[in-house]
């Protein structure tokens, strides 16, 4: 549905021939969709853990898609791995099990919050598939060069973006002090 | 590349709209956090895109910052969770509601 809708809006935009990257986005994109909306209707918190986990490496095959290979490793090394293994470790730490289960029930505020979502997604297709968009932006770009590899990214991130890296370091410094006091025991 | 911009555009808000949905229904914590991971991903594929098809690192850039935040917040959502847990002996974001009001 989500492919109609979307091939319907934009084609006056452009006409998608059937390439490999296009399957593959095909591809792609739908499994995102799918391990997402799973996500967020599974009941078992470990199981919501584990298609988050799917859906990151969805992302990651499309990062690649667009040739940024640096960010597509960052993306199974830092989310994949680390941050969804400290939700894991979090979630069987604290043993939630069937209690949850009985808490979540379909209501008038859950139907509120998906028709929220819903006015949402209409606003963000509107914006994206306008005719404003239309530009430069809109064709593939003939030679990627050098996009995205980790020179590239090396020389951006220590070149131009040097004082908010280093600004980043003092970031994960407070986090990881603010995380430790924050769990451990009062004594 | 034969994909144009929209599609990745669009893809992006669907993301970004069902971590919305799961942001504005779930209750427990931890899902909430995860579905904010799920926004925050969302609009990572988005810099992605733009930046691959405007040929600027830029937003590759911003992509790199936005992961270390995102796991700088990880780190201390979790230990705040894990504070709330120990005070409440709940994850119920409906019971957790001292600062209401």
């Amino acid at each position: 549905m989500y492919f109609v809708a979307l091939i319907l809006l934009s084609q006056d935009i452009c006409i998608v021939p059937v390439t490999t990257d296009a399957i593959l986005f095909s591809v792609l994109a739908a499994a995102a969709i799918v391990t997402s909306v799973l996500m967020i209707i599974q009941r078992n918190p470990v199981m919501s853990a584990i298609y988050l986990i799917a859906n990151f490496f969805c992302l990651a095959a499309l990062y690649l898609l667009l040739r940024a290979q640096l960010l597509a490793v960052l993306q199974v090394v830092v989310y994949a791995g680390a941050i969804m293994v400290l939700v894991v470790f979090v979630i069987m730490l604290l043993n939630l099990g069937d209690e949850q289960k009985l808490a979540e029930r379909i209501n008038v505020r859950m139907m509120i919050g998906v028709a929220l979502a819903f006015g949402i997604l209409l606003e963000f297709l509107y914006l994206f598939l306008s005719p404003a968009l239309e530009g430069s932006a809109l064709e593939a770009p003939v030679n990627l060069g050098s996009i995205g590899t980790v020179e590239s990214m090396g020389v951006a991130l220590f070149e131009k973006y040097l004082l908010p890296f280093e600004i980043t370091s003092l970031l994960l410094l407070v986090a990881i002090v603010g995380a430790v006091t924050l769990a451990k025991k009062q004594s | 590349m034969s994909v144009p911009l929209p599609y990745f555009l669009g893809l992006s808000a669907v993301l970004f709209v069902i971590g919305a949905a799961g942001v504005l229904t779930r209750r427990n914590a931890i899902v909430v956090f995860m579905c904010i991971e799920l926004m925050l991903n969302s609009v990572n594929l988005t810099l992605v895109a733009f930046s691959t098809f405007l040929g600027d690192m830029s937003g590759q850039a911003l992509v790199f910052f936005v992961m270390a935040v995102a796991a700088a917040e990880a780190a201390v959502g979790l230990a705040i969770v894990i504070a709330v847990f120990r005070n409440r002996q709940t994850v119920n974001i409906d019971e957790i509601n001292i600062l209401k009001w």
